[in-house]
């Protein structure tokens, strides 16, 4: 921005100019200083998790301060992925038992992408409906749809976990997906947003040519709208793989629990006096990766995405 | 159903946005409308509106999940008002919200301020959003790592420097502060970027006009920064703050509650009522009154912040 250093400037231009300007290099020295410490606060965790995950975990009580890895080795990530036997994992400092990890990973995978798959499409069609479509009390339900966004998510959660344990779906897929396979009031509100801007003179021409709703949706929406879509998409998957409380009440048996779940449980079951840190780090980091890798794919649009795109 | 969605758009364009296209909506899209609508519609009403007001109707029950809610009145409101952990609770999620959202809301702001007046890098934006991609769960862990009172790096550090060990996670007086403080290292970047994003609407013309009157970078923080962000801080503030009383992941798996019950927040008391002791009428009506603070706090917070209005006429 051409301003960020405007009031530096014209300071210069006015009085005592190779004053202020030495003033103004300290602020931006000491504020540079800040903004590296607030940064490394921020990612010197992440360097730890890393750390600690190729360290033994017998020997990270020898040297727990070493910013190095103790005693390097993979053993860690073995471990968590079933590829160490008991053994090996117990001369390390592991537990022994066997970690489901690709079955809760599996899980994860499908819960999250299910979830936002639904959601996004539905959600896509219903902001079509409210954006482009003309009936009677579209803006009234579009603000009944909306004000759901004021309801504390533990508040429907208690009625919804009797609604899924009632139908029989308590520990299934379908019960852990669908609160949220239809709709969120976000989503819908977000696609409306990128629909309403569409031009209209590209639909009325499809109108026409004889296309129906169906053809403009998907033949015109949908295609100019899939960078919207796509940011979307990404930012409900962040959130359906990060759900903690909704799998822990609905998928507590082994066939259907995430990553999230799994790691409290196993956070539960190691011993108190000396928890197998490594395996734990190592699980943590495993279960975060894939969120890291789309993030890094997908990073800038993510970053350009939050913020209030209502605000002009 | 997450608390971390990123939902402030919604609010901040509840005036400008909620009427659709400029021409008047006629019948003639109806039965395609219904179509289009008719998933969103069936979540909406399975999943928003009819437990919606089950949980009222629930809160007005002795239910315990294996038989059928049975109606008792307003019982379950009266046994919660002599309810000593219910108490505890509120207190225990008060001190939690202060101190989170206090020191959340400084450093968001000061990371805003400075990226705003010192970089426009995409690079460091994404890497000050990075703890908001891992869960809660995965970041309670992560700390509870770190702060661990044997070998956790940070007593070590403590240590080295001369003082006594902290039992961060296991002592009363530190539990709550310490799941704040977690919580902060996960939003704080994320709240940044919101921040960061009301900045940029505020022109450029203004400060180049303060410094010609020569304020400088720390006057024109208060005299403009500051009062010109206060319609998006105020949003920021009731979305933090809404999520900021629903705590649950960092302490179901950190400290579960304890010790004692000192961390023993609103949502995790809610839990384990319902589901822990099956007290599922009891654990509604504890829901209905969370209901109620949230929606007192966020009504009050866009009263006295006067979210809507601009300065900037």
């Amino acid at each position: 921005m051409a301003t960020t250093t405007a009031p530096a400037r014209a300071a210069e231009a006015t009085t005592k100019p190779q004053a202020e300007g030495k003033r103004t290099n300290l602020g931006r020295i000491v504020a540079w200083a800040v903004m590296i410490i607030l940064i490394l606060i921020t990612l010197f965790p992440f360097y730890w998790m890393l750390r600690t995950a190729l360290s033994t975990s017998k020997s990270l009580f020898s040297d727990p301060a070493s910013l190095l890895p103790v005693d390097f080795t993979w053993g860690a990530f073995k471990r968590v992925l079933g590829l160490a036997t008991p053994a090996e994992a117990q001369a390390e400092g592991g537990s022994g038992a066997a970690v489901n990890f690709w079955l809760f990973l599996r899980n994860s995978i499908i819960y999250a992408t299910l979830t936002t798959a639904g959601q996004v499409f539905f959600c896509a069609l219903a902001a079509y409906a409210f954006a482009r479509l003309r009936w009677p009390g579209r803006d009234k339900v579009f603000f009944i749809f909306l004000t759901a966004l004021m309801i504390p998510p533990i508040f429907v959660a208690l009625p919804n976990f009797i609604l899924i344990k009632n139908l029989g779906l308590l520990n299934t897929f379908p019960g852990l997906i669908l609160p949220y396979f239809f709709m969120t009031p976000f989503a819908i509100f977000f696609l409306r947003q990128f629909f309403l801007g569409i031009n209209r003179e590209i639909e009325e021409a499809a109108k026409l040519d004889g296309a129906g709703h169906w053809r403009i949706f998907f033949g015109i929406v949908l295609p100019m709208s899939w960078a919207p879509i796509i940011t979307l998409f990404i930012l409900t998957f962040i959130n359906q793989w990060n759900e903690y409380f909704w799998p822990l009440l609905v998928g507590s048996n082994d066939k259907t629990r995430v990553l999230t779940v799994a790691i409290g449980v196993f956070r539960s079951q190691t011993p108190a006096g000396s928890p197998d840190w490594a395996g734990l780090m190592a699980a943590v980091l495993v279960a975060a990766l894939p969120i890291l890798i789309l993030f890094f794919a997908f990073a800038k649009k993510i970053v350009n995405s939050i913020g209030f795109s209502g605000v002009k | 159903m997450t608390t971390d969605t990123v939902e402030p758009v919604v609010a901040a364009d509840y005036k400008s946005g909620i009427r659709g296209t400029d021409k008047p909506p006629g019948r003639r899209d109806l039965g395609m409308a219904m179509i289009f609508l008719l998933p969103a519609a069936i979540g909406f009403l399975v999943f928003y509106v009819y437990p919606f007001f089950r949980g009222f109707y629930f809160s007005l029950t002795r239910y315990n999940l294996l038989g059928t809610p049975h109606y008792i009145g307003f019982a379950n409101f009266t046994k919660i008002f002599q309810d000593k952990l219910f108490w505890n609770a509120i207190v225990v999620t008060v001190e939690y919200v202060v101190i989170n959202i206090v020191l959340q809301t400084i450093l968001a702001v000061a990371i805003a301020v400075l990226m705003h007046r010192l970089t426009q890098s995409t690079v460091i934006r994404g890497l000050i959003l990075l703890p908001f991609l891992i869960s809660n769960v995965i970041a309670a862990m992560l700390w509870f790592w770190l702060l661990d009172y044997q070998i956790g790096l940070v007593n070590e550090f403590i240590s080295a420097i001369g003082l006594n060990k902290i039992a961060f996670f296991g002592d009363a007086t530190w539990a709550i502060p310490t799941i704040a403080l977690v919580n902060v290292w996960r939003h704080m970047g994320y709240t940044a970027l919101l921040v960061f994003a009301g900045l940029q609407t505020i022109p450029g013309y203004v400060y180049e006009a303060a410094a010609v009157d020569g304020s400088t970078e720390w006057k024109s923080f208060w005299r403009i920064t500051l009062p010109l962000l206060r319609p998006i801080l105020a949003l920021v503030l009731v979305v933090t703050v809404t999520g900021s009383f629903q705590v649950f992941d960092t302490v179901a798996v950190t400290t579960r509650g304890g010790p004692g019950n000192a961390s023993r927040v609103m949502q995790y008391y809610i839990y384990q009522k319902g589901f822990t002791e099956g007290q599922f009428g009891y654990a509604s009506a504890l829901s209905v009154i969370l209901f109620i603070i949230l929606a007192a706090v966020a009504l009050f917070q866009l009263r006295i912040l006067r979210a809507g209005e601009s300065d900037l006429a």
